[in-house]
């Protein structure tokens, strides 16, 4: 236990642990000490002076060693003639800090009196005015008059890009740093920095393209001043006319929390339009940060039906008619009756035959309603992912009150098969941060990721070898050794991996997190299992902070798996045997042709799709069904870590028809009446499944009427969610530090939360004990073709997938479809650095793994690399090119 | 004899090359006693002994503080390795010039007082950073060090121990915060040069995050005599409380500016008068600056001139000692176009790092400027003296602190100047 220090402030006596700044004492009892440069995430550096305050000691004799007494008895308080920084003196014993005095307060207003004389005070136009520490401090203590002559003040020009997501105002900067030490002290991208000297001390940014860091977004909340805004942002609104409503993030398993700021909108017809996404407090969770994926990638989901893109929404049921034995048909709009009564008696009679094929970007409710249709006639719930191994999780997974954060020394942390920046970079953050704290992070990886630098063990394994990776540490702690293929011998006799398995074994408690770098569903079933029995031979399971955690590529796999949705290896065999197909949020035709077979899903399946857009899949489909997005409803994410969290309504159902009736009174605005028109628009995913489930089988125990009751249907019959009720999922108790009441100042303008910090799910125990669950792994290994090469799938943050390319802000960064390739291959084959050149895909059944048949061709832009192994080829996954799984390709350059 | 002599006139025990010729020559340095201290050092003495003899010595800083130089030796933490020694040779205060011409001049006893100062602390790799305007001093040093090493002076296992030691320069973009000693260590780190929040001090946390004594370069070179003579010898120099000689950088209207090497003590009217000749054209002296630009404005009445020039006495006249450089300024000079100039320069060289420093020069810049244009009012003048007075005691280092003495010290003690300056702009 730390010391508990006692010291007195304004009058108030407040216990702290030892080493605690003076500035985050006061704040604990509620008692403002203002601060600019000072943010309660990063170390002090006393340079902006605003927390100025009288600090009295104690005095002690010094012969004696014992506290000077005052005549009446009280301890002898010497005060120092100039006024502290509150931000960087730690308490002391018998401390006396007084705020609120004359002094104290005449110093904060110096300060404040000489960054106004550098300032703009241009509020009116600024995008902070409103939510601004400055402003605000101002207020408090700021002089109504200026003794600085306007004249004087020192001008730069305005809106200089730090890249195009970011844009820094020269002129507002009050050079706290914050930004530059949140860049390098917390997310280890110093890509800005001051640059110059005094007055003219300006923020640049080092980096090509600017500004290049997954977490930018982020210095614009910590920003006191309106000097950093987003692209997304900035000019768009006055953050008093914002709305908010409390939401999670739907791009990667972290499920960061988040706000989302809205208001109505006479330029998109009195619509309520999404202005900006904060991040919402949760300290197990993201803290007070997003990644600016989250933070800009949300334009997908408040996409409308007007929109003159591409991804213009669905607005209501699609019903193929008219088709004939030579011609399809078309697919033309009905009313939700009618698609639905098609649906449900075509489902009905294709009974077990029916094949759910769910997406993991639905909510919890969704999923469970699948599964209750699927159970009602016998068919098969399938994820639609390239990632298995989630029964594992569900099992030995991580459980409750198990939090990274509080991961340090004496636990160990191992990543294998993951590009955790890319994959999920608040984990990435989360990992980096517990590694710092003395977590002993091991990365097993083919290559190199950036968390690479914060780990105490790299080990690398060939291409293809994850599995045997990970056996070979098993082998360094086990008498019984499997035998493991050659080309990971090498590494089984590195004595770097018999000490990464020492401290793995010898750790207090240890997570695994495994990813898909480089991998696909089978391999990943592997990988999983071995790393499931590396946890179960080392003990570090059924613990808090220990167990198998599972790097999913969207963000609600972890939610699929509890329910029991299934991976299907041989996909488009699947679907070309099923009597129906119900798509849900998900795009198999538009991912990969080869999912059609010869003729379309087999040809004989009845299609409904069910999503946002008309896909590629939707195009084929006899029944398209329009859902909402996850930002217009309710329900719940489970997140990677097993965390359920609830998201709430942010906007109207996009394509809703909005009543033109005048609210009564002259000063409203016009009222939104849901009419019945609402009907024939989209529907949140688990109220559709339910109306089709119903009309199969009214007694069905399926609930259209809120996910709160699906939610609660879920508790009562699925043992991992038992322990939960949507209602205490949205309760909520108080995080350090602060954040987001009206002390923006302190930490930023990050939300509180206040809709819940959700919970961890219990772990399944009730499946067969761990002996048969972990009996073998059979070790498997790419091995490299004689001829051509093997494209390995990889993962990139800013993908060109259905979820991101709405957001056009992120184009330049997310780039054009590429491939990596060995520069020894590349010379071979004549192709030069940025080159185009066409891929051809082998056939998809790699029995024999050296022969290579014509598949389809893709036209991609090849960049080289030294470091990788000749014949490997990388190839980013959601790039529209077809790759998810390690697969023979041919390359040939572009004529 | 020694190669030192007590500190009389004309008898150098710093600025020695100006009574032996070729002294930046190593063989002869080394026929004048050179590294035989060094040798004394590392052959007969203990670390712990080299310290205490410094400690004895009562010799302090003469980088600007003045703080006590063995007692800084023996903070360095015993428990963190490995130690480093910083020679700050930034030297970039207006009006101080010693540092180079001891580089210049007699850049081996320089070297030998780092080396002493290096195995006292036992540290085996020491650094000089020199402004960058300094590249030629540089470049010969790199030449002086090379000699040693060639010598076996430097380098590994010297005289025979199994003390090894290293010296290397490195050269500063120009900038006179740093020379403030944390400011420097991060220049030298790599980052940009703004001072650290302190504590830790650099004895604890140094460079590379290490314990280091960072010195100035006149402390280092009184190293030598002091070891070889001991601290006895040295303490019938200079005051009781600032014992030893230094060297006074003389300028400003004096007929023969210069470094004076003098103990500490001497007084002003000796410096300027006997050493210094005086004020030329018949003018009349009116102010002294004594620590440069970052000085409070003495007004050279009998009583100041005859002040001795030591840690104590100085300051009792509202001013400080600094590292010495008396700037004498006559009676032809206007106050406010004085502390016009200190403004500008402090306004240029403040780092930005604190809002007081940053944008109070800033700001003091602007007003003297009007001030000293003559496009000023009283109520300039006050507002001036109220921004001043404002930074005080609010920054994070000492430039800020700095900026503001001419300012105050100007406006109080020759008000009637800014009477003058004020005026003039009713006349405009
Ligand atoms: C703004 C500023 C500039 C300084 N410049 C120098 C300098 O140029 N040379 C120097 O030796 N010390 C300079 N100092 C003092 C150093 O911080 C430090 O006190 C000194 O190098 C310690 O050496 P000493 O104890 O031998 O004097 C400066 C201090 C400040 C605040
Ligand atoms: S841009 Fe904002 S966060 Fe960065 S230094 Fe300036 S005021 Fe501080
Ligand atoms: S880390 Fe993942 S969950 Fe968090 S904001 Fe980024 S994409 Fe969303
Ligand atoms: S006082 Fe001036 S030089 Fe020193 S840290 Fe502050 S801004 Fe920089
Ligand atoms: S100096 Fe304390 S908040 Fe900036």
């Amino acid at each position: 236990m730390t010391k508990l220090v006692t010291l007195t402030i304004d009058g108030m006596q407040v216990s702290v642990p030892e080493g605690t700044l003076v500035v985050d004492a006061a704040k604990k009892i509620g008692i403002e000490i203002p601060v600019f440069c000072y943010h309660p995430k990063m170390e002090p550096v006393g340079m902006c002076r605003m927390c100025l305050v009288e600090i009295g000691r104690p005095v002690i004799d010094r012969s004696t060693g014992q506290p000077v007494l005052e005549d009446d008895g009280s301890p002898k308080i010497q005060f120092s003639p100039n006024l502290e920084t509150a931000c960087t003196t730690p308490v002391g014993a018998g401390m006396v800090v007084l705020g609120a005095t004359e002094k104290a307060r005449s110093g904060r207003e110096d300060i404040i009196e000489f960054l106004l004389t550098s300032h703009p005070l241009d509020c009116p136009i600024c995008d902070k005015g409103g939510e601004c520490p400055l402003q605000n401090l101002t207020i408090k203590y700021g002089s109504g008059q200026s003794r600085y002559l306007y004249d004087e003040k020192k001008h730069f020009v305005k809106h200089v890009s730090l890249g195009e997501l970011i844009f820094l105002d020269r002129e507002r900067c009050i050079q706290c740093g914050r930004c530059v030490r949140f860049q390098s002290e917390i997310v280890d991208d110093p890509v800005i920095g001051f640059f110059h000297r005094g007055r003219a001390l300006e923020i640049v940014t080092y980096s090509n393209p600017g500004f290049d860091s997954y977490f930018s977004g982020n210095t614009t909340d910590i920003c006191p001043v309106g000097a950093l805004t987003t692209a997304d942002f900035r000019f768009g609104a006055r953050p008093w006319e914002l709305n908010k409503a409390a939401s999670i993030c739907n791009h990667c398993p972290v499920g960061c929390n988040l706000t989302m700021n809205v208001r109505r909108e006479a330029a998109s017809g009195g619509d309520w339009v999404v202005k900006r996404v904060m991040p919402r407090q949760n300290e197990s969770v993201n803290e007070i940060w997003v990644c600016d994926k989250g933070r800009f990638g949300y334009h997908f989901a408040a996409s409308s039906s007007n929109d003159q893109t591409s991804f213009k929404r669905l607005s209501q049921p699609l019903v193929r008619k008219n088709a004939g034995s030579d011609h399809p048909g078309e697919l033309v709009p009905a009313s939700w009756d009618e698609a639905l009564s098609v649906v449900s008696e075509r489902f009905a009679e294709a009974g077990d035959g029916l094949l759910a094929l769910a997406g993991g970007r639905l909510a919890n409710e969704d999923l469970f309603n699948l599964k209750q249709l699927t159970t009602t006639l016998g068919g098969e719930a399938v994820l639609y992912t390239h990632m298995a191994g989630g029964e594992l999780t569900t099992q030995l997974g991580i459980q409750p009150g198990s939090d990274i954060g509080t991961m340090g020394q004496g636990d160990a942390i191992l990543v294998v098969a993951c590009d955790l920046m890319e994959e999920a970079p608040i984990w990435w953050l989360r990992v980096k941060q517990a590694a710092e704290r003395g977590s002993q992070l091991i990365i097993l990886n083919s290559r190199s990721t950036k968390l690479d630098q914060a780990a105490a063990f790299v080990l690398r394994y060939p291409f293809g070898a994850e599995t045997s990776a990970v056996l070979a540490m098993l082998n360094a702690l086990s008498e019984k050794r499997l035998r493991l293929p050659e080309a990971v011998q090498v590494l089984e006799r590195d004595p770097t991996l018999q000490a990464a398995a020492e401290v793995f074994s010898g750790a207090n408690n240890a997570l695994i997190m495994y990813g898909s770098d480089c991998i696909g569903l089978t391999e990943s079933q592997a990988l999983a299992q071995a790393c499931a029995n590396l946890l179960d031979a080392t003990g570090h399971v059924g613990r808090p902070n220990n167990g198998l955690l599972g790097v999913w590529p969207r963000a609600n796999d972890q939610g699929a798996w509890e329910l029991g949705f299934q991976t299907q290896t041989k996909l488009e065999d699947a679907l070309g045997a099923a009597a129906a197909l119900y798509i849900v949020a998900a795009d198999p035709a538009g991912d990969d042709p080869t999912y059609l077979g010869q003729s379309g899903f087999g040809g004989k399946a009845f299609v409904v799709v069910q999503d946002l857009y008309l896909t590629q899949t939707a195009r084929l489909a006899d029944v398209v069904l329009p859902a909402q997005s996850w930002i217009e409803r309710d329900g719940s994410f489970t997140s990677g870590e097993r965390r359920a969290q609830r998201f709430y309504p942010v906007i109207p159902p996009r394509t809703a028809p909005v009543s033109r009736a005048e609210s009564p009174s002259t000063n409203k605005a016009p009222l939104l009446i849901a009419g019945d028109e609402v009907m024939e628009s989209p529907l949140p995913d688990f109220a559709i499944t339910a109306m089709i489930t119903l009309r199969i089988d009214s007694e069905a125990r399926i609930t259209a009427s809120s996910a709160a009751r699906v939610f609660n249907q879920m508790a009562e019959t699925v043992p991992a969610f038992s322990d939960q009720t949507y209602l205490e999922l949205a309760q909520v108790h108080e995080q350090w530090p602060i954040v987001g009441r009206d002390d923006l100042y302190y930490g930023g303008t990050s939300y509180e939360n206040t809709g819940g910090l959700g919970m961890q799910l219990a772990l399944n125990t009730s499946d067969t004990p761990s002996t048969t669950r972990l009996a073998g792994t059979t070790v498997e290994f790419i091995r490299m073709p004689k001829l051509g090469q093997i494209a390995f799938p990889i993962a990139r943050l800013y993908d060109r997938g259905k979820t991101l390319m709405p957001s056009q802000l992120l184009h330049e960064r997310i780039g054009e479809p590429y491939i990596v390739l060995n520069v020894n291959d590349a010379e071979m084959l004549r192709i030069q650095d940025g080159d185009v050149v066409h891929m051809t895909v082998a056939n998809r059944e790699p029995d024999s793994p050296d022969r290579v048949t014509t598949g389809q061709t893709v036209v991609v832009q090849a960049r080289l690399d030294q470091e990788l192994p000749e014949r490997v080829v990388l190839v980013p996954r959601s790039f529209g090119i077809p790759i998810d799984k390690p697969t023979p390709v041919e390359i040939r350059r572009t004529e | 004899m020694s190669k030192y002599p007590a500190g009389e006139n004309n008898s150098y025990i710093l600025l020695r090359q100006r009574a032996i010729p070729d002294l930046d020559n190593l063989d002869i340095y080394r026929q004048h006693g050179g590294f035989t201290v060094l040798e004394k050092a590392i052959t007969s003495m203990k670390p712990d002994e080299v310290i205490e003899v410094v400690k004895g010595s009562g010799l302090r800083g003469r980088g600007g503080a003045g703080f006590p130089t063995g007692l800084k030796w023996s903070f360095i933490d015993k428990d963190n390795w490995p130690h480093y020694v910083v020679a700050n040779a930034d030297e970039s205060e207006p009006g101080t010039f010693k540092d180079r011409e001891i580089m210049e001049g007699n850049p081996y006893q320089f070297l030998e007082g780092i080396a002493i100062c290096a195995y006292a602390i036992q540290s085996s790799a020491a650094y000089i950073y020199l402004r960058g305007e300094f590249w030629q001093i540089s470049a010969n040093l790199d030449r002086h060090i090379e000699a040693l090493g060639v010598a076996g002076l430097l380098g590994d296992n010297l005289f025979g121990s199994d003390y090894s030691l290293h010296i290397y320069t490195h050269l500063g973009a120009g900038a006179y915060i740093c020379g403030e000693e944390t400011a420097l260590l991060e220049s030298m780190g790599g980052k940009l040069g703004q001072p650290r929040l302190r504590p830790p001090f650099p004895p604890s946390f140094g460079l590379f995050g290490k314990p280091t004594v960072v010195n100035n370069v006149e402390t280092l070179t009184n190293v030598p005599p002091i070891v070889e003579r001991g601290a006895e010898w040295y303490r019938t120099m200079g005051t009781e409380k600032s014992s030893g000689p230094k060297i006074f950088s003389l300028s400003g209207r004096v007929s023969r500016p210069g470094n004076y090497e003098l103990p500490l003590g001497t007084t002003f009217r000796e410096l300027i008068y006997e050493h210094g000749g005086g004020i030329p054209n018949g003018r009349s002296i009116k102010a002294i600056m004594a620590a440069g630009a970052s000085s409070a404005l003495i007004v050279a009445n009998d009583e100041a001139l005859d002040t001795p020039m030591d840690y104590e006495s100085v300051p009792a006249l509202g001013a400080q000692l600094g590292s010495a450089s008396v700037i004498v300024i006559d009676d032809s000079i206007s106050i406010p176009w004085l502390i016009n100039k200190t403004t500008h320069f402090f306004k240029h060289e403040s780092c930005g790092k604190c809002t007081p420093c940053r944008e109070g020069t800033y700001w003091m810049m602007h007003l003297t400027d009007r001030i000293a244009n003559a496009n000023a009012t009283q109520e300039d003048v006050a507002l001036l003296h109220a921004v001043a007075s404002q930074i005080r005691g609010k920054c994070l280092c000492a430039l800020g602190e700095f900026s503001i003495e001419p300012v105050l010290s100007g406006i109080e003690r020759f008000k009637a100047d800014f009477d003058t300056a004020v005026s003039e702009t009713n006349n405009n």
